[in-house]
């Protein structure tokens, strides 16, 4: 159970879902996360869970809702084309307050793109991506072991909240492999007496909708909706932080770019230069607080991204214009070196405090 | 003076000494819940809501029956079935049954579902469900019109029959032919039963309500995918009355789409169903 396994990410994710308790995952193939769908096909039946390919990604997410509303644990994962046609489906799945876990392993586009990796899908995942008011919570890996870990994290949450729950992975984590440990887990015990079980004569009937005709239910079905996600920016933001107590200056990046900016902090700390890093790992709720407070700590923040600068938006909502935001980023599967990142904030430095 | 009305009520109430003493011929099913209904006068998905109903309530399975409602004007079904119910993004009814009866085989699931829903924006998650075999019923409501948006065409509007979005009527050389879609669907070898069926006569109710009662008994069997088409109607948006509306039908809907079984299970394949060999409707 403890020992050591050296795996690809999205496998990780797979097989985290079967020791999870994940009662069913439904899915339709696309790079570069196929493996999951595959691994699962392979596994699932021998656990006796529901395992099945979808006539697409619409479907996928639809069965999806029709498991989460009848009680189980239910599963899909995707990359950034598919989750686009998710969208409508999460956003009834936001409305009916069902609980379920959504992956989608980020590529870089827009359109069909490539299938390289890319984290411009952040605006997507954390403003909304469907129609209407709702948020997910939006858990962004940047290991093999989080890929595995944020299963267990995942289906938690959205069992507490009865939310969708996001893994936004990359390209590059859900292939590459590390090593990674299944640690012991206990699913809570949850109450799900609202599931469409079959009604017997003791209880009323339960439905699962996300309709509310009249304006006044549908603000008060909002409202209740609100003070849900304003629970959950209260109590689950997550990040991580590096080097920060000295700090000159900041990286902030998630996923991916965290572990490229990991490698340029200590590039740049060589040189002398006091970086530390910020790493949110829950992109919803957003770590605006802790941001706010670095920001009266350092001088210069860089927010590295593999996309054309959107979770910069949300450093800037944190920092308030206290010290200047600033970003680096490349796209369509191109990767920063670390050495590029320094070189990028030494010349931002230079040009804010130099003189 | 009085009207004949009231003389028979007198009649009546003179020959009963007390209520008791009235002979119960017909009730609504106890698995309707007891609401009025927001659908127009005369609209036929009120009369078969409770036709299903009728059937869960005789099969005496209503603890074990999941139903999916659409995106239409039954979108409200879960209103008024008193049963465990979900209501499907628009066309989606047939993946979320899916994702129902998957993890729980031995339920009862169904949905219900308009020809906009069902023929138009949800066909591909109708005919891969069927092509499985899922074993669920699918109710298909045929009103030839977007009834909730108010009368579009629809994928089985009539040539030639006017619509908000088809004024002339449909130009079958620019939209195509109507969707047959029970042809279409019994030709997948997950279809079990596919049957037609309309609900504008007395008769034509009796026999639709057969229809849903095979169709609940054959879920037992694990066998395929139950599609039951009713030919329903739109007074509404059509511009008739429900008695013109009904007279439509017979004249001008069932050229299109005849009623009567397009797929029936072999013998063979509903012999262990107790006492219920499949009667034809
Ligand atoms: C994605 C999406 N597109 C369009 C609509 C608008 N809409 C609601 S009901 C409907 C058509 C319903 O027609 P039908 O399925 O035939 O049901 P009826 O009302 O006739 O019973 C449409 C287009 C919607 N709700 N969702
Ligand atoms: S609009 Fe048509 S389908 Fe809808 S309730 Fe009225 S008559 Fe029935
Ligand atoms: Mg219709």
């Amino acid at each position: 159970m403890t020992a050591f396994k050296l795996m690809k990410g999205n496998e990780a994710m797979a097989e985290a879902a079967i020791l999870a308790g994940c009662d069913a995952y439904f899915g339709y193939p696309i790079t570069p996360q196929s493996e999951v769908l595959e691994y699962l096909a392979r596994e699932m039946p021998k656990h006796n869970r529901i395992v099945m390919q979808a006539e697409s990604e619409v479907a996928s997410i639809n069965m999806v809702y029709g498991a989460a509303g009848a009680g189980f644990r239910a599963m899909t994962s995707s990359s950034s084309p598919g989750i686009s046609l998710m969208q409508e489906g999460i956003s009834y799945i936001a409305g009916a307050e069902l609980p379920c876990l959504l992956v989608n392993v980020n590529r870089a586009g827009p359109g069909l793109g490539t299938i390289q990796p890319g984290q411009g899908d952040y605006f997507q995942s954390t403003k909304g991506g469907g129609h209407g008011d709702y948020r997910m919570i939006v858990l962004a890996p940047a290991s093999v072991q989080e890929m595995a870990d944020f299963v267990f994290l995942g289906f938690d949450l959205a069992d507490k909240y009865r939310n969708p729950v996001l893994i936004l992975s990359d390209g590059a984590i859900g292939q590459m492999m590390e090593k990674v440990q299944f640690k012991p887990y206990t699913r809570p015990v949850i109450d799900k007496s609202w599931a469409t079980t079959g009604k017997p004569g003791t209880r009323n009937r339960n439905y699962i909708t996300s309709l509310f005709i009249q304006p006044e239910k549908m603000e008060e079905h909002n409202l209740k909706l609100e003070a849900k996600f304003r629970a959950i920016r209260e109590n689950e933001v997550r990040f991580e932080e590096i080097n920060t107590s000295d700090a000159d200056y900041l990286f902030v990046a998630y996923g991916l770019s965290a572990r490229i900016c990991q490698k340029a902090m200590d590039i740049a700390r060589h040189k002398g230069i006091k970086i530390g890093l910020l790493r949110p790992v829950t992109l919803y709720p957003y770590p605006y607080h802790r941001l706010e407070e670095l920001a009266s700590q350092v001088k210069l923040i860089l927010s590295v991204e593999l996309n054309s600068g959107q979770m910069v938006e949300d450093v800037r909502l944190a920092v308030n214009g206290k010290v200047p935001v600033e970003f680096y980023g490349r796209m369509g599967g191109m990767m920063p070196t670390p050495e590029e990142i320094v070189h990028h904030a030494e010349t931002l430095i230079q040009y804010h405090h130099a003189n | 003076m009085q009207t004949e009305e009231q003389v028979l009520t007198d009649k009546i109430t003179a020959s009963c000494q007390t209520e008791d003493e009235y002979e119960l011929v017909y009730h609504k099913p106890a698995t309707l819940v007891d609401v009025s209904m927001h659908y127009c006068p005369g609209c036929a998905h009120s009369l078969v809501h409770k036709l299903i109903m009728e059937a869960v309530e005789e099969m005496g399975i209503q603890e074990r029956t999941i139903g999916v409602a659409p995106v239409g004007c039954s979108v409200f079904a879960y209103d008024y079935m008193d049963i465990d119910m979900q209501e499907a993004a628009h066309g989606r009814a047939c993946a979320v049954a899916t994702g129902i009866k998957r993890l729980m085989p031995d339920k009862y699931v169904f949905t219900y579902q308009g020809d906009g829903d069902l023929a138009a924006i949800g066909i591909a998650e109708t005919l891969h469900a069927i092509n499985r075999g899922e074993n669920i019923l699918i109710v298909f409501m045929n009103n030839a019109v977007y009834g909730m948006t108010s009368g579009q065409m629809a994928p089985t509007t009539l040539p030639g029959m006017h619509t908000t979005t088809s004024p002339d009527g449909r130009d079958v050389s620019f939209y195509g032919a109507p969707i047959k879609v029970s042809e279409l669907m019994a030709n997948l070898p997950g279809a079990f039963y596919v049957t037609r069926q309309a609900v504008n006569s007395a008769n034509a109710v009796r026999r639709t309500k057969k229809a849903l009662l095979n169709a609940f008994k054959y879920q037992q069997l694990h066998k395929g995918t139950c599609l039951v088409e009713i030919i329903g109607n739109c007074p509404s948006n059509w511009k008739m009355t429900p008695v013109e509306a009904s007279k439509f039908i017979d004249e001008e809907m069932i050229k299109t789409f005849p009623l009567g079984d397009i797929k029936v299970p072999a013998a063979g394949d509903i012999k262990t169903l107790q006492s219920n060999t499949h009667e034809q409707s």
